[in-house]
C-alpha cells in the first residue's frame, strides 16, 4: 500500500524530530561533496551506468546524493535491483514509493529466474540462503543490459578487504576483483577506462561510516523502509542471532517463535540479515544506540563468520 | 567538526600498525567482533597482549606474508575531529603506494624507531611528503620504552631530523616520543616521560589548524556534467555541475572558461535546491552563466583574475607506477581532473635516487622511481604548479593499451 504525501511526512517527522546540530555539518558536507564529485565523474566517464539500489540505508543515502548530483535533471542511470525473493516485505514497499516519488527507472533482476534457469542451484537445508547466488543475477543483469558501471553503496569502514578497496574497483568480464592489480588512485582523479568486457564498481560513500550516513539521514531527514526503526516482530533465535520468522528460514520444531521489540541494522536478505533487541523507534535513538554499540554492523550478517577471509573471497567471486 | 586525512609512513619494523592499531585501541575505536576477531586470533606479543597490529592487516596475502601491500583505509572519530588514516607501506618496493596514500593526505606521521634513528628509509619517505607537498608533518619516535624513555636519544633524532627538514623544505614539523606497544604519547601523555612538554599524538591531531591550508586565491572549478532537464518547463535551463577546487566563486564574479578563454558572468550558483551566493573551495555546484557560452565537460571554469598556466610543454616530477617502464617512444594518455588528452613524455631530465636525495643522470623509469620529465600533451592544459595549488597542479598517465595508471605527475613548471 502506497502512503499519501502529507501521511509520509507525518510519518518523517515523528521519526526525524530534531534538526542536526551545526558541529555536524563540516565534514558531512565534505564528504557529501566528494560522493556527488564521484557520481557526475560516473555519468562523465562511462556509457552506461547504473545504480545498485538494494533497498538499504546506504542504497538509499546514494539515491539522494543522486538528486544532489543530477536535479533538476534526470539520473543518468537507471537503478538496478537484484532480487532474492527472500527481501524484507518492507524493503519492497519502500522500493516502489521511492521509485513512484523520484520517477526515475528501475530494472529489477531475478534470483528466481537464475534459480529457473538453472543458472544456480537453491542451497538445502535449515541455514540455506539466496545471498550467495545473488552474484550470478548480478553478474547476468549487467551483462544483459551492457552496464560499464555499477555504483553501491558500500564503504571500507565495513570489513577489512573493503579498507583496501578503490573508489572506482575494476571487475573483470566475470566480475571478479584482483586485489593485487588494483589501480593506484591519486588524489581525487579516477581512471574509469576499461577493456570491453570489462566493468567497474563505483563507491561513492567508500570514505563513509555508519555513523555519518546516519547523520547524513538525520540531517537530510531521509525515509528509511519502517524494519529499520524499533517494531514488535515474531521471531526466532537461532545460533545466537535473532532472525525474523519467515516462511524462507525452513523453519522447523526446533525454532521457537517468539514476539521481540527489534530492529535491523542492516536490509538484506531474511534469511542472513540478523536483528537486534532494540527500543530506538526514532532517528536519535538509533545514532545513540549505535554510539554505544559494542557490535559493527557487519557483525549482524551471518555471512562474514564463516571464515576470517570471507568477505575477501566474495569480493573476487564478483560479489558486491 | 571537520576532517583530517593523514597518512602513516614507516615499516612493520617500525611499529606503524602497531600505531594505527594503538590510536583505534584507545580512542576506543574498535568495536566489540573486532576485538574478539582479535583475541581469536592467535597473534600475540611477547608478553601475552593483544597484537594490535592485526586491526590493519587487510587482505589474506599480507595476513600470510606478515607485511602491508596495499593503501588501507582507517576511520575514526573523536570529539573533536573526524579521521581519516591511509595506512601505507613503507619498503622502497611500495613508493608508489606512499605517493598514493600522500596525495590523499593533509598531514604525514613520519616513524623513527628510537634504537636506530634517522636511517634511509626516513629520507625517502621524507621525500615522498615534501614531493608530495603534505603541509604538516609529524615525526613518531618510537620504541622509546626500548631506550628506557631516555630524553638524549629523542633530542639527538630530533637534531638529525631537522636537517633533513630543512633540506626538504618540511616547515611544520612536530616531534612526539612515543611507545605504540606501550601506549606512551600515543592518545594518553605518557607517564613515563615528563621531560616531554608536548601534546601526545592523538591531542595534536585533533589541534592541527588546517585553516590555512585552503588556496582562496585560485578560483577553480572543472566542468563535469552539463545539467540540462530539456523539460517544457525548464526548456533553457542549462547549469554546468562541478566540484570547487580552490578559491571562491560568486553571484556577479567575471569569469573565464578554459581553454577556449571566452568570458562570461556568474549568473546563479545552486546546489540541489537551494540558490546561494558562494561556492567555496571543496563544494560541488552548479554554475549558471549569463551568456550563451560553450562549456562542455573537461572545461576549467576560473575566475578572472589569477588566471592559470595554459600550455602544451610542461615541466613535472613522475613517480612510475606501473610494473612495465615507460616508454619513451609511446603514447600515453594523461589525465587532469575531468580532462583527458594524448601526451608524451618529450624528456627525461633527471632521476632522484630517493633514499640519498642524489641526482642521477637520466634513464628509462622503472616501477617506484622518481624525477623530473618534460611533458608534450596535445593540445594546451589549463593548470596550477603542483606546489602552489595541489588540487589543480596534479594529474594522472594512463597506458591506452592496458588503461593502467601508470605514474602520478606534479606539474612543477611551464617548459619552454
Amino acid at each position: 500500500m502506497l502512503l499519501k504525501k502529507n501521511e509520509m511526512t507525518e510519518l518523517i517527522n515523528s521519526q526525524y524530530p530534531i534538526h542536526m546540530n551545526k558541529q555536524d555539518a563540516d565534514y558531512l558536507d565534505q564528504l557529501e561533496s566528494e560522493a556527488i564529485y564521484i557520481l557526475r565523474e560516473v555519468a562523465g566517464q562511462f556509457e552506461k551506468p547504473a545504480l545498485l539500489f538494494s533497498g538499504g540505508k546506504d542504497s538509499i543515502t546514494l539515491v539522494r546524493l543522486a538528486e544532489k548530483a543530477f536535479r533538476p535533471g534526470k539520473f543518468p542511470f537507471p537503478l538496478v535491483h537484484i532480487d532474492t525473493g527472500h527481501n524484507f516485505p518492507e524493503t519492497i514497499t519502500y522500493r516502489d514509493e521511492m521509485i513512484n516519488r523520484i520517477n526515475e527507472k528501475l530494472i529489477v533482476g531475478y534470483v528466481q529466474d537464475s534459480i529457473d534457469q538453472g543458472k544456480v542451484i537453491e542451497q538445502k537445508g535449515k541455514n540455506a540462503s539466496r545471498n550467495s547466488l545473488q552474484t550470478s543475477t548480478l553478474l547476468d543483469t549487467i551483462a544483459a543490459h551492457g552496464f560499464d558501471a555499477c555504483i553501491g553503496g558500500a564503504r571500507r569502514d565495513e570489513e577489512k578487504a573493503r579498507a583496501k578497496e578503490r573508489i572506482f574497483s575494476v571487475r573483470d568480464e566475470f566480475g571478479q576483483w584482483d586485489p593485487k592489480r588494483q589501480r593506484p588512485e591519486l588524489w581525487n582523479i579516477y581512471n574509469g577506462r576499461i577493456h570491453k568486457g570489462e566493468n567497474v564498481r563505483v563507491f561513492p560513500i567508500s570514505n563513509w561510516t555508519e555513523l555519518d550516513v546516519w547523520n547524513y539521514i538525520r540531517r537530510e531527514k531521509i525515509s528509511l523502509p519502517s524494519i529499520y526503526f524499533a517494531h514488535s516482530r515474531e521471531v526466532i533465535t537461532r545460533n545466537g542471532q535473532i532472525m525474523a520468522a519467515a516462511d524462507h528460514l525452513n523453519m522447523d520444531h526446533l525454532d521457537v517463535v517468539s514476539s521481540k521489540k527489534v530492529r535491523f541494522r542492516t536490509v538484506g536478505d531474511m534469511t542472513c540479515t540478523a536483528a537486534i533487541e532494540s527500543e530506538a523507534d526514532q532517528i536519535d535513538d538509533i545514532i545513540e544506540e549505535i554510539k554505544a554499540s559494542k557490535i559493527s554492523e557487519r557483525g549482524a550478517r551471518m555471512d562474514d563468520k564463516v571464515s576470517e577471509a570471507a568477505m575477501e573471497d566474495r569480493k573476487k567471486g564478483g560479489y558486491f | 567538526m571537520d576532517l583530517l586525512k593523514f597518512f602513516t609512513a614507516g615499516s612493520v619494523d617500525d611499529g606503524k600498525s602497531t600505531l594505527i592499531g594503538r590510536l583505534l585501541y584507545d580512542s576506543e575505536s574498535i568495536l566489540a567482533d573486532q576485538l574478539e576477531a582479535l583475541q581469536r586470533s592467535n597473534r600475540k606479543n611477547d608478553d601475552g597482549t593483544i597484537d594490535l597490529a592485526i586491526l590493519t592487516d587487510g587482505l589474506k596475502a599480507e595476513r600470510e606474508q606478515g607485511i602491508t601491500i596495499d593503501v588501507a583505509y582507517k576511520y575514526f572519530q573523536t570529539e573533536k575531529r573526524k579521521f581519516i588514516i591511509a595506512d601505507t607501506p613503507g619498503h622502497i618496493q611500495y613508493t608508489r603506494n606512499m605517493v598514493t596514500g600522500a596525495s590523499n593526505s593533509n598531514l604525514a606521521i613520519i616513524l623513527v624507531d628510537a634504537r636506530k634513528g634517522v636511517v634511509e628509509q626516513t629520507m625517502r619517505h621524507s621525500f615522498i611528503v615534501s614531493l608530495l607537498e603534505l603541509k604538516h608533518v609529524v615525526v613518531c619516535i618510537n620504541k622509546m620504552d626500548m631506550v628506557n624513555f631516555d630524553q638524549t636519544v629523542f633530542d639527538q633524532i630530533r637534531s638529525a631530523y631537522s636537517a633533513i627538514a630543512s633540506q626538504l623544505n618540511l616547515h611544520d614539523v612536530t616531534y612526539i616520543p612515543v611507545s605504540a606497544l606501550k601506549g606512551d604519547n600515543v592518545v594518553n601523555k605518557s607517564m613515563n616521560m615528563n621531560w616531554f612538554q608536548g601534546k601526545s599524538l592523538l591531542d595534536h591531531l585533533e589541534s592541527v589548524s588546517l585553516t590555512e591550508d585552503i588556496n582562496l586565491d585560485q578560483a577553480r572549478m572543472p566542468v563535469q556534467w552539463v545539467v540540462r532537464p530539456q523539460t517544457d518547463e525548464l526548456h533553457d535551463y542549462r547549469g554546468y555541475a562541478g566540484r570547487v577546487l580552490s578559491g571562491t566563486f560568486k553571484v556577479n564574479d567575471r569569469v573565464v572558461i578554459m581553454p577556449s578563454g571566452s568570458r562570461s558572468v556568474i549568473s546563479k550558483i545552486e546546489t540541489f535546491e537551494n540558490e546561494i551566493e558562494n561556492a567555496n573551495t571543496g563544494m560541488s555546484a552548479t554554475i549558471h552563466l549569463m551568456d550563451n557560452v560553450d562549456v562542455s565537460r573537461g572545461d576549467l571554469i576560473v575566475g578572472e583574475k589569477n588566471l592559470p598556466k595554459n600550455s602544451n610543454l610542461i615541466e613535472a616530477d613522475l613517480c612510475w607506477m606501473d610494473s612495465q617502464p615507460l616508454d619513451i617512444g609511446l603514447t600515453y594518455l594523461i589525465q587532469h581532473n575531468s580532462k583527458v588528452s594524448k601526451c608524451r613524455i618529450q624528456e627525461i631530465l633527471y632521476q632522484v635516487n630517493i633514499n640519498t636525495l642524489e641526482k642521477l643522470s637520466p634513464h628509462v623509469f622503472n616501477l617506484n622511481e622518481i624525477g623530473r620529465v618534460v611533458l608534450k600533451t596535445a593540445g594546451n592544459l589549463t593548470f596550477d604548479l603542483y606546489q602552489e595549488n595541489k588540487s589543480n597542479g596534479g594529474a594522472i598517465l594512463i597506458d591506452s593499451r592496458t588503461n593502467l595508471t601508470v605514474a602520478a605527475l606534479m606539474f612543477r613548471a611551464v617548459a619552454d
